[in-house]
C-alpha cells in the first residue's frame, strides 16, 4: 500500500492590539487575574459588544500578506457553547462569511500551501488548576484572534514546521502579532490523515499544539499510529486528539459522536462590517515588507544566502540591521558582525527575538563604517562588538579618535621591519619557499597596534621586506 | 391640558413643592398600595430620597431639566449599579450589576428620582406578567385580571399612579400590550433609536427600552431624555437634537387600517373601539386607507422562532458560575450548571431556550432560523409597500381586554396570540405606540395602537398627543386602589 500523509492546520494567532476585541480592556499578557476585565468581556448580563476596528485592520493585513481575497462585507457570528471560561457561552466568531479567503503561503521549494480563510474571533478566559480548586481567569477573554485554515496540502512533517515558521514570521514582519507559541500567542490545530493510492482518508485533529518541534513529533507519531491501524485493516476513527509532550503520544479527547452542534447565527449585537476598497488599499500601501521581499533585498546588497537567512528569521533583527543601512553602514560587515559576534551573545530564539542590545544600531553602524573605511580591522570591530554587548556604551568608549588616524605607511614598515627582526626562524623559513610562515608576523603586528594595523598592508610590506 | 412631569416640574420650579416631598408622597403610596399591586418587586426608597435631594439642589440652584426631581420606576431588566437586577427569574437572585444601564446613566443624568424596580415576566417572556418568579403584578383597573406583559409591573404602577413614569422594555409588544390592559400610554420607538447597554437582552434584534406614562407628551420627554446613539452600543441610532415636537397637521396626514389586525379573534368591543378611534382622525381632517399586510398571518411563527432562537443564545450565559443563583447540591462543573439551570429558569423560560435551541440546530436551521429570517425581510417590505400609501397605521394593540389571572390558556400557542398585533412592528423594527382609547366591559381599558415608518418617532408621538386629546379617556382605577 502506498500511503501519504495529508496535513492541514487550523491556526489562532493572537493579535498584538492594545484593547479587546469589543471592549476597551488591556490585552497584556501575564498581568493579575481578572484585572483586564470589565462587564463586557464577562459577559455581565446586558453588557453588548463593540467590534474594535483595529482588529479589523490587522486582520486584513494578515490576510494581504497571505495573498487572501478581502471580503468587503462581512459579519459576524455567535458560536453558541457553554464552558467555565467563555461568560457569554457563546464565542463571537465568523462562521459562513470570513473577512479573508483564498489565500497561500509559499515554501522554499516553491509549494504553495493554500489558505482557506481567516476570520476574527475573541480568545476565552482561561481554567486555572490549583490546590484542587478550579479557578478562571477571564483577561484572556474577549483578546482578539484570528484563525488562519490551511489547506490540507501538508504532506510532511518537515513542511509542516515550515509552513509553521513561515506562517509565525509573516506575522511578526507585519506586525499583528508576537506569535509566542509557549505564552499561547499562536496555537495550532493539526489535521492529519492518511491518503491511500490517492483516496482520502479519515482525519484526526490534535488540538492545541505550542511548539513547532512539538508538532513534527505529533505528526510523525500520529501518521505511525494511522499507518498501523490502517496496516492491520482497521479503520481509523474521526476523533479529537491530545499530544501528551511528556510521553510523545496522542491520546483521544473526543470523538466524532460527541461532535458539538455550535448553533451558529449572525450576531444580532454588531453590525454587518464594510470594508470600502480604499480601506483595503490604504493598509495595503502601508504593509511592511514580508520576509521573501526582504531577503531578495538582503541578497541584491550582496549579503549570502545563509546570512540573509539568519538575519530574516527574525523580525527585531531585521529591524536593527535595516537601521544600520539607513545610517550607511555596509550590509556586508554588518551581516557578518551581527549574524557571528551578536548571536553568539543571543544563544536562545527568544533571545534573538527579542534582540534587546545595550547599544542602539547607529552605534552599531559606527563601529561597522570604521571596518567599511580600513580603519580598524574586522577582528577589532568584532572585539570592540563583544565589549559594547557586556558593557553596552558608545564606540567612542572602546576606540578613540586618535587611534582611527591608522597606521602610517613609514610606522607600518618600520613594524614590519621590527617582526622580521623579532622572528629570524620564520623569516628564514619564508625565504626557504614555506610562504604560510608569513603569518606568524601578524601576531607581532597586531600586538603592537592593538590590532588596528591593516593586515592586508602588512602582508604587503612584509613579502616585500622578505623577498629582498 | 399639560402632562403631569410638566405640572410637576412647574411646581418644583415654583418651590410649591419639593422632590423630596415629592417622593415622599409617592413612596406612601407604593407602601400602602404595592402589597395590593405588586407592581415593584424591589424598592430602593433610600437611593431615592438621597437622589431628590440632590434633585432639589439642582433645582435651587437653577440647573433643573425636563425630569429633575420626577419619581420614576424602571423594569426589573434595565441594569442599575449595586442595586438588585433580576428580571423576576430565580437565576438572578441576588444579583447587583456593576454597572448601569445608558437609559439609567442618561436618567441620573438628569435628576431623576427612582423608586424601584418594576415586575414583570420572567426575562421578559410573557404577556401577562405571571411568569414572575415574585408572582403576578395585578391590573389596577380590577385586581383579578393580569397587567399584561412583560413589563407588566411598570405599566400598574404608571397606572395607579406609583410612579410618574416607568421604563420597561419592549421585544414584541411587552411596552405596548401591558399599557393597553392598563389603561396607559405605552412608547415603543424604531429599533436602535435607544441604547440597549444594560438592558438585560431577551431577543437582542427586537428588544427596544420605551417609556410607559399617562401622557404622549409624558412619554415623548422621557423618550427625548434616553434616545440617541450611544458608542456602548453599535446598534443604537443617532437622533435629532431638541425636543420631539408634538403638534402636527392631522389633516395632512393619511391614516391606513390594516385589515389583517381586525380579524377574527379581536374583541368585538376592540373592533369598535378603534373604529370609533378612526373617525376621530377622519374628522380632523385625515384621509382613511384601508390596507392589507399579508404577511402579518407569518408574524407570530416569525416573531418565535428569532425571539426564541435569540433567547436560547443569550441565556445561556446563566450557569451559576460568576452571578445570580446558584444549586446547592452538585457533583462536577457539568453537573452544577444543569442543576442551576434546571432551578433557576421558570418552565416559559425553558420552553423558549429549547425552542430556540431548536430552531438552530444544524439539520433544522434551514427549515425555521433561515425561513424565518426571509419572512423577516418581507414582512419589512410589506410595511415599506403600505408606507409608501400612508403615513400611519392604526390598529388595535391586544385582540382583548386584560383577562383574569390565573386564567390557563389553551396551549402556549394560543397564549402567544396575544402578542398577534403587536408584534408586526417589532419584527420590522418599527416605532409604535398604544393609547387608551376607550373602556370595555368590566371597566377595562381598550389600547390603540399606531405604528410609523421607521425613525417617525415624532409621527408616533405626535398622534397620540392629537388622539388623547380629542378622545379624553381616563384611566380606570378599581376601588381596591383608590385611596
Amino acid at each position: 500500500m502506498n500511503y501519504r500523509l495529508v496535513s492541514g492546520f487550523e491556526t489562532h494567532v493572537e493579535l498584538a492590539t492594545a484593547s479587546k476585541i469589543f471592549c476597551g480592556c488591556s490585552t497584556k499578557f501575564g498581568a493579575k487575574p481578572n484585572t483586564h476585565c470589565c462587564p463586557v468581556c464577562t459577559g455581565q448580563p446586558g453588557s453588548l459588544p463593540v467590534l474594535n476596528k483595529k482588529v479589523v485592520e490587522y486582520a486584513i493585513r494578515a490576510g494581504l500578506a497571505t495573498h487572501c481575497t478581502i471580503n468587503a462585507v462581512t459579519h459576524l457570528d455567535r458560536k453558541n457553547y457553554s464552558y467555565p471560561d467563555l461568560p457569554k457561552a457563546y464565542q463571537i466568531s465568523q462562521y459562513d462569511r470570513p473577512l479573508c479567503e483564498h489565500g497561500y503561503i509559499e515554501l522554499d521549494s516553491g509549494k504553495r500551501i493554500g489558505i482557506t480563510r481567516i476570520h476574527i474571533e475573541e480568545d476565552a478566559g482561561k481554567l486555572v488548576h490549583e490546590r484542587g480548586f478550579t479557578y478562571i481567569d477571564y483577561n484572556r477573554g474577549g483578546v482578539p484572534l484570528i484563525e488562519i485554515v490551511s489547506e490540507p496540502d501538508i504532506s510532511s512533517p518537515e513542511e509542516a514546521r515550515e509552513y509553521v515558521e513561515k506562517l509565525q514570521l509573516i506575522m511578526r514582519y507585519i506586525g499583528v502579532s508576537d506569535c509566542k507559541m509557549q505564552e499561547g500567542s499562536m496555537r495550532c490545530d493539526v489535521n492529519v490523515s492518511l491518503s491511500q493510492d490517492g483516496v482520502m482518508g479519515t482525519r484526526t485533529e490534535i488540538k492545541n499544539m505550542n511548539s513547532v518541534t512539538f508538532i513534527e513529533r505529533a505528526i510523525i507519531y500520529e501518521a505511525a499510529r494511522q499507518r498501523e491501524i490502517l496496516e492491520g485493516g482497521g479503520r481509523v476513527e474521526q476523533a479529537t486528539l491530545r499530544f501528551d509532550e511528556a510521553t510523545g503520544e496522542t491520546y483521544v479527547m473526543r470523538t466524532k459522536e460527541d461532535a458539538q452542534d455550535y448553533r451558529y447565527f449572525p450576531e444580532p449585537d454588531l453590525l454587518t462590517v464594510v470594508i470600502p476598497q480604499e480601506k483595503i488599499d490604504e493598509i495595503a500601501a502601508h504593509m511592511s515588507e514580508l520576509p521573501v521581499q526582504k531577503r531578495a533585498r538582503y541578497l541584491s546588497l550582496g549579503i549570502s544566502a545563509q546570512n540573509a537567512n539568519l538575519l530574516c528569521r527574525y523580525r527585531a533583527v531585521c529591524d536593527f540591521f535595516d537601521a544600520c543601512l539607513k545610517a550607511d553602514a555596509g550590509a556586508r560587515h554588518a551581516a557578518n558582525l551581527i549574524v557571528g559576534t551578536i548571536y553568539a551573545a543571543l544563544p536562545t530564539e527568544e533571545d534573538k527575538e527579542a534582540f534587546a542590545l545595550p547599544f542602539a544600531a547607529e552605534e552599531f553602524a559606527k563601529l561597522v563604517k570604521y571596518v567599511d573605511g580600513g580603519k580598524i580591522n574586522f577582528t577589532l570591530a568584532q572585539i570592540t562588538l563583544s565589549e559594547m554587548l557586556k558593557k553596552g556604551g558608545a564606540v567612542s568608549d572602546y576606540i578613540k579618535e586618535e587611534d582611527l588616524a591608522g597606521i602610517s605607511a613609514g610606522e607600518l614598515e618600520s613594524l614590519c621591519i621590527q617582526a622580521v627582526a623579532a622572528n629570524p626562524a620564520a623569516a628564514a623559513d619564508y625565504r626557504a619557499g614555506k610562504h604560510k610562515a608569513i603569518g606568524s608576523f601578524f601576531g607581532y603586528i597586531k600586538r603592537a597596534t592593538g590590532g588596528r594595523a591593516d593586515i592586508k598592508a602588512a602582508e604587503q610590506v612584509l613579502k616585500r621586506l622578505l623577498s629582498d | 391640558m399639560s402632562g403631569k412631569i410638566a405640572r410637576f416640574s412647574a411646581m418644583l420650579a415654583r418651590g410649591e413643592v419639593t422632590s423630596r416631598q415629592l417622593t415622599e408622597r409617592y413612596i406612601a403610596r407604593i407602601q400602602k398600595l404595592n402589597p395590593v399591586l405588586n407592581a415593584y418587586v424591589c424598592t430602593t426608597f433610600e437611593e431615592a430620597l438621597i437622589q431628590a435631594d440632590y434633585a432639589d439642589g439642582l433645582i435651587k440652584s437653577g440647573m433643573a431639566m425636563p425630569l429633575t426631581g420626577i419619581p420614576m420606576a424602571l423594569k426589573d431588566n434595565i441594569c442599575t449599579e449595586g442595586l438588585p437586577t433580576t428580571c423576576c427569574s430565580k437565576m438572578l437572585q441576588g444579583y447587583r450589576p456593576c454597572y448601569s444601564a445608558t437609559v439609567w446613566e442618561r436618567l441620573k443624568a438628569q435628576g431623576a428620582v427612582l423608586l424601584g424596580k418594576t415586575n414583570m415576566d420572567e426575562f421578559a417572556m410573557g404577556s401577562a406578567s405571571e411568569t414572575s418568579f415574585f408572582g403576578a403584578p395585578k391590573n389596577p383597573a380590577d385586581i383579578s385580571r393580569v397587567t399584561g406583559g412583560s413589563s407588566g409591573g411598570s405599566a400598574a404602577a404608571v397606572a395607579a399612579d406609583l410612579a410618574v413614569y416607568a421604563l420597561g422594555s419592549d421585544t414584541g409588544g411587552s411596552v405596548r400590550q401591558p399599557a393597553s390592559f392598563c389603561g396607559v400610554v405605552g412608547f415603543k420607538p424604531t429599533y436602535g433609536a435607544v441604547s440597549r447597554y444594560g438592558l438585560i437582552a431577551y431577543a437582542s434584534s427586537l428588544d427596544q427600552i420605551g417609556p410607559l406614562a399617562s401622557s404622549a407628551e409624558d412619554a415623548a420627554i422621557v423618550y427625548d431624555a434616553i434616545r440617541g446613539s450611544d458608542v456602548r452600543d453599535q446598534t443604537s441610532l443617532p437622533s435629532a437634537g431638541g425636543p420631539t415636537p408634538l403638534e402636527c397637521d392631522i389633516s395632512s396626514l393619511t391614516v391606513g387600517v390594516p385589515q389583517e389586525f381586525l380579524g377574527e379573534g379581536v374583541a368585538e368591543e376592540v373592533k369598535q373601539a378603534i373604529g370609533a378611534a378612526v373617525c376621530a382622525f377622519e374628522r380632523a381632517g385625515a384621509k382613511v386607507k384601508k390596507v392589507t399586510l399579508p404577511a402579518f398571518e407569518v408574524a407570530l411563527p416569525v416573531y418565535y422562532i428569532i425571539s426564541c432562537a435569540e433567547a436560547s443564545s443569550n441565556l445561556g450565559r446563566y450557569d451559576g458560575i460568576r452571578y445570580g443563583f446558584r444549586a446547592e447540591q452538585f457533583g462536577d462543573i457539568r453537573d452544577m450548571v444543569i442543576k442551576t439551570r434546571s432551578a433557576g429558569f421558570g418552565n416559559e423560560v425553558k420552553r423558549r431556550i429549547m425552542l430556540g435551541t431548536y430552531v438552530l440546530s444544524s439539520g433544522y436551521f434551514d427549515a425555521y432560523y433561515k425561513k424565518a429570517c426571509l419572512l423577516r425581510g418581507r414582512i419589512r417590505q410589506e410595511f415599506a409597500r403600505v408606507f409608501g400609501e400612508c403615513d400611519i397605521l392604526l390598529t388595535p394593540t391586544s385582540p382583548t381586554t386584560a383577562f383574569r389571572l390565573g386564567q390557563k390558556p389553551a396551549s402556549s400557542t394560543a397564549a402567544y396570540l396575544a402578542d398577534i398585533c403587536t408584534v408586526p412592528a417589532s419584527i420590522a423594527g418599527l416605532p409604535a405606540v398604544s393609547v387608551p382609547c376607550g373602556i370595555g366591559e368590566g371597566g377595562l381599558p381598550i389600547g390603540l395602537q399606531m405604528i410609523a415608518d421607521r425613525s417617525r418617532d415624532d409621527l408616533v408621538l405626535a398622534c397620540a398627543h392629537f388622539f388623547e386629546g380629542v378622545a379624553e379617556v381616563k384611566t380606570p382605577l378599581c376601588r381596591e386602589v383608590q385611596l
